[in-house]
């Protein structure tokens, strides 16, 4: 699928800003390191949600497991794991730079093999539920993952864990964790956008538009689904890793499991851009991320509640998103149109 | 494990976390009916029913520091979460009524974290609770130990129970709803006006939330972050017993407020919320998995 | 004797009370066009259902080419080259008529890599080509849940015959047709039977299409096998005339 001109010109764009933000505004890296990871969020998220009709509530769980995971493997194998853990951040594990980085990279990677194989065992079950169902019983599974993960003392239980320090200069710690959640971004917009060029793009597409009928015509629902839950459970796998060590520190319901703000979030930044295009999420992560900045500087305090607010306004008065408000009102610039031309047989198009 | 060995051992250590489960599991039943209540009618699921909960609680809060009695908090919740729910209908709900079932989901998850912050905003994140000064009961010798309260509360649960079934069943507003719940078109044809009726459904199951709620904080705590956990028990007390199933309501509804404190108990209290979201994880799949050999589906 | 295509064999289904069918058989030779009548309620949609396996049957046994399919889901029955089509006409609203004919393609295949495949340009060709057979080749990039019901109809159609069926079930194809244009409809029907080859057993309530059609029928009535033979000997059936109480 060749990107037309406005979306080459979009890749650029991005492409130009997001290297040269980390170098322009350093102070802000962290801060656009986020918003990579909220793109990542609202993309895989849309796979399900927009793109295939499942509006889950806990992709979360994924994250929280590619964190948790993540930080056991860059931690156990160089002292015993409890007494690290119940040292609460004391316990310094003196890392070499190989070791950092080499267990970063494994432990990324593990983190989302783990939430694919949860994917894929949940997935059978929970994705046989449909609708509202398949919503709250995700809420549920994020939620309990959450609580679940504060009781188990052997990863900190409700302290949490510490991921190891970076062993590096403090300016570089945060631009080596910023091109990290650049490039996870980019390869998750690219990846997709390969995805949804082929059979499985429609496939879930027909999921979301008549799941029923798509059964009917032999496509093998159960599959598309688990295999669209796994492939979001794998992003998102890394980017808690990621995650987990930008912040540093690994709370079970508030950063890992943390169903109530980013399980949240995931949905509305969807919604809020269009859910079902991929350019739609990263419009929806971009505007959110920044009204979420505006808000936690200007209305200190009551940040949150304007969050809450905000949510039922987009709810409310703008479901179709900022992409599905420009294809109401501009459907010919989407490729919905009439198209009068020759039919293969050389006569004039029939009209029933 | 010893604590399951002790509920072996103690029989009527069995008996005493059933009766306290019991009865607050009358504080579900009430929860759930409200939910039933607006899905049945308006076939909206009430993701903030647990805020509502959580309103009435600090009504009683609020009551208990300025030197009324906690009880009186039950009817004046009600009141002022009547009105609350009727407020928010006319300005959230209405507009969702008509949509996508995942709309009206989202719109009252979305209230909820609001309440949820403000809340926190006014309250802070502390548990709070409101004194009723009644005593304990003692059974078998002191073996079995009963809050004066909790009885006192799952007393006046039934009773509310009761008058709400009876005001379906006799008045003309409640004969209004539920001819709407069974047919919302039909209801309007004949003359009913759908959306009073919807607007009155949603403020009587917030009224019901505020009365539970204000027995809440006399008989265990409230705290701002809590509400999710009332909503997914009501939700499940309504799957497992289906909508209209009165009967069911209040045997599951007791039934899960045993199941969580034997739960509490053997698992330790830092997994009971735990316990309840994964049961309702469980319950669905469960259900799912019964109607799926039928080759059905949960609707 | 050539072996069945579809052989129904003593189907029965209950819905708590109410018996849709009882003890209902029928067969269907290859590249044979069978109808199927009966008033509103008689269980025809239901027998369909249970061919198809959208739900269990109570009992009986459901032959497809030979092979038990009675226990098969929906799916595989389908992938089993046995499709039907909706009496209220179910398309992929938010796709275009191009992108729901694409995803119409029979994926027999099934493994990984044939998940994520790119759709060839023959694809596109084959698509372009069923478009035009039913006439909506100049609406192929519009949303099909913006086309009319008669034209959603239509897709459904060239859908269905884009799978590449063996067989296929059709629930009530012309209803809601202008009626102008339903001749043009049976005719691409007859088509789709003769150059295509697929066999048809197709519900229907509109007489004239019927014996139009059709070779043979059977007609249900409260859940039961009535009739079946040559259209007009099931015409004049006594019983089939009361069964819809004289109405033609």
């Amino acid at each position: 699928m060749k990107p037309d001109r406005t979306e080459l010109v979009a890749f650029l764009a991005i492409a130009v800003a997001g290297i040269a933000a980390p170098l322009v505004l350093p102070g802000y890296s962290t801060q656009f390191a986020f918003l990579w990871i909220m793109v990542v969020f609202a993309l895989t998220w849309d796979v399900l949600g927009g793109q295939m009709g499942y509006n889950s509530f806990g992709n979360v769980v994924f994250f929280g497991l590619g964190m948790y995971v993540c930080a056991v493997v860059q931690v156990a194998p160089f002292t015993d794991l409890a007494e690290y853990t119940s040292a609460s951040g004391t316990q310094d594990i003196g890392l070499t730079h190989g070791q950092y980085f080499l267990g970063l990279a494994a432990g990324c990677l593990v983190g989302a093999v783990v939430a694919v194989i949860v994917a894929a065992v949940l997935g059978s079950g929970i994705l046989a539920l449909r609708g509202h169902y398949f919503a709250i019983c995700t809420l549920g599974l994020g939620i309990a993952a959450g609580e679940i993960a504060a009781g188990i003392d052997l990863i900190g239980a409700g302290s949490g864990m510490v991921t190891p320090l970076y062993p590096g200069e403090i300016g570089s710690r945060e631009r080596f964790f910023y091109f990290l959640c650049f490039a996870l971004a980019v390869v998750v917009f690219l990846t997709l956008r390969s995805v949804y060029a082929g059979r499985f793009g429609l496939a879930i597409n027909a999921i979301r538009d008549d799941e029923d009928k798509a059964e009917a015509m032999g496509i093998r629902t159960t599959r598309y689904k688990t295999v669209a839950w796994c492939i979001s459970a794998f992003f998102l796998g890394i980017a808690g890793g990621l995650v987990g060590n930008i912040v540093g520190f690994i709370d079970p319901t508030e950063v890992a499991f943390a169903g109530a703000t980013y399980g949240v979030w995931m949905v509305l930044m969807a919604i809020l851009g269009g859910k079902g295009t991929l350019w739609g999420p990263v419009l929806g992560a971009a505007v959110f991320h920044a009204t979420q900045e505006l808000f936690w500087t200007y209305l200190f305090g009551w940040q949150r509640v304007a969050l809450g607010l905000l949510i039922v306004l987009i709810v409310v008065f703008f479901p179709q998103g900022i992409l599905g408000w420009l294809r109401e009102h501009y459907p010919e610039r989407f490729g919905h149109r009439i198209a009068p031309a020759e039919s293969p047989s050389g006569e004039e198009a029939q009209r029933p | 494990m010893s604590d399951l060995d002790l509920l072996f051992q103690m029989p009527v250590l069995n008996v005493q976390l059933f009766l306290d489960g019991i009865l607050v599991g009358a504080i579900f039943v009430l929860s759930a009916y409200g939910m039933a209540l607006v899905w049945g009618v308006m076939n909206v699921i009430n993701i903030s029913q647990g805020e509502y909960v959580m309103i009435g609680g600090y009504v009683a809060v609020v009551f208990a520091k300025i030197g009324i009695h906690p009880f009186f908090a039950v009817p004046a919740a009600a009141v002022f979460l009547f009105a609350l729910g009727w407020l928010l209908y006319r300005l959230v709900i209405f507009r969702v009524v008509d949509r996508d079932l995942f709309v009206s989901l989202l719109a009252t998850f979305g209230l909820s974290i609001l309440i949820q912050q403000l809340l926190n905003q006014i309250f802070t994140a502390d548990v709070q609770t409101a004194n009723s000064g009644l005593d304990t009961m003692m059974f078998f010798n002191g073996m079995v130990s009963v809050a004066q309260i909790k009885l006192v509360s799952f007393v006046l649960a039934a009773v509310i129970g009761g008058l709400l079934v009876l005001f379906l069943r006799r008045s003309r507003l409640g004969q209004a709803i539920r001819a709407t719940a069974q047919n919302a078109r039909a209801a309007r044809i004949l003359g009913i006006d759908t959306d009073r009726v919807y607007a009155a459904t949603y403020a009587l199951n917030a009224a019901l939330c505020g009365a539970a709620g204000a027995l809440v904080a006399m008989t265990w705590v409230i705290q701002p972050f809590q509400g999710l956990a009332y909503t997914v028990r009501s939700f499940m007390i309504v799957v497992v017993a289906g909508l209209g199933n009165i009967g069911g309501v209040i045997v599951a509804g007791l039934g899960l407020g045993a199941a969580e404190n034997f739960a509490g108990f053997l698992l330790g209290a830092e997994f009971q919320v735990a316990f309840v979201f994964s049961l309702l994880v469980v319950v669905l799949l469960w259900r799912s998995y019964r109607l799926g050999r039928k080759r059905r589906y949960l609707r | 004797m050539t072996e069945a295509m579809l052989a129904v064999d003593n189907v029965s289904k209950r819905f708590g009370g109410v018996i849709a069918n009882a003890d209902v058989s029928l067969q269907v030779s290859p590249g044979e066009i069978v109808g199927l009548i009966g008033p509103n309620g008689s269980g025809k949609t239901t027998l369909f259902n249970s061919i198809v396996g959208f739900h269990p049957v109570d009992s009986g046994s459901i032959l497809f080419q030979g092979r038990e399919i009675t226990a098969l889901r929906v799916p595989q029955i389908a992938r089993l080259g046995l499709l039907r089509t909706f009496q209220q006409t179910r398309i992929y609203a938010k796709m275009t008529c191009m992108e729901n004919m694409r995803i119409s393609t029979a994926n027999r295949e099934g493994s990984l890599r044939a998940m994520f495949r790119r759709f060839p340009p023959a694809v596109d060709e084959h698509a372009e080509e069923l478009l035009e057979f039913v006439g909506l080749y100049s609406k192929r990039f519009l949303r099909a849940g913006d086309l009319s019901f008669g034209q959603q109809k239509l897709l459904e159609f060239a859908m269905a015959l884009m799978n590449g069926p063996r067989m296929l079930l059709l629930d009530e194809p012309t209803a809601g047709i202008n009626p102008t244009l339903i001749n043009g409809l049976i005719d691409r029907l007859r088509r789709a039977n003769a150059e295509l080859g697929i066999t048809l057993l197709v519900i229907e309530h509109n007489m004239r299409v019927v014996m139009n059609l059709a070779e043979r029928i059977y007609c249900l009535a409260h859940g039961e096998l009535l009739a079946e033979g040559r259209p007009e000997e099931v015409q004049n059936d006594p019983r089939v005339v009361e069964a819809y109480l004289g109405v033609h």
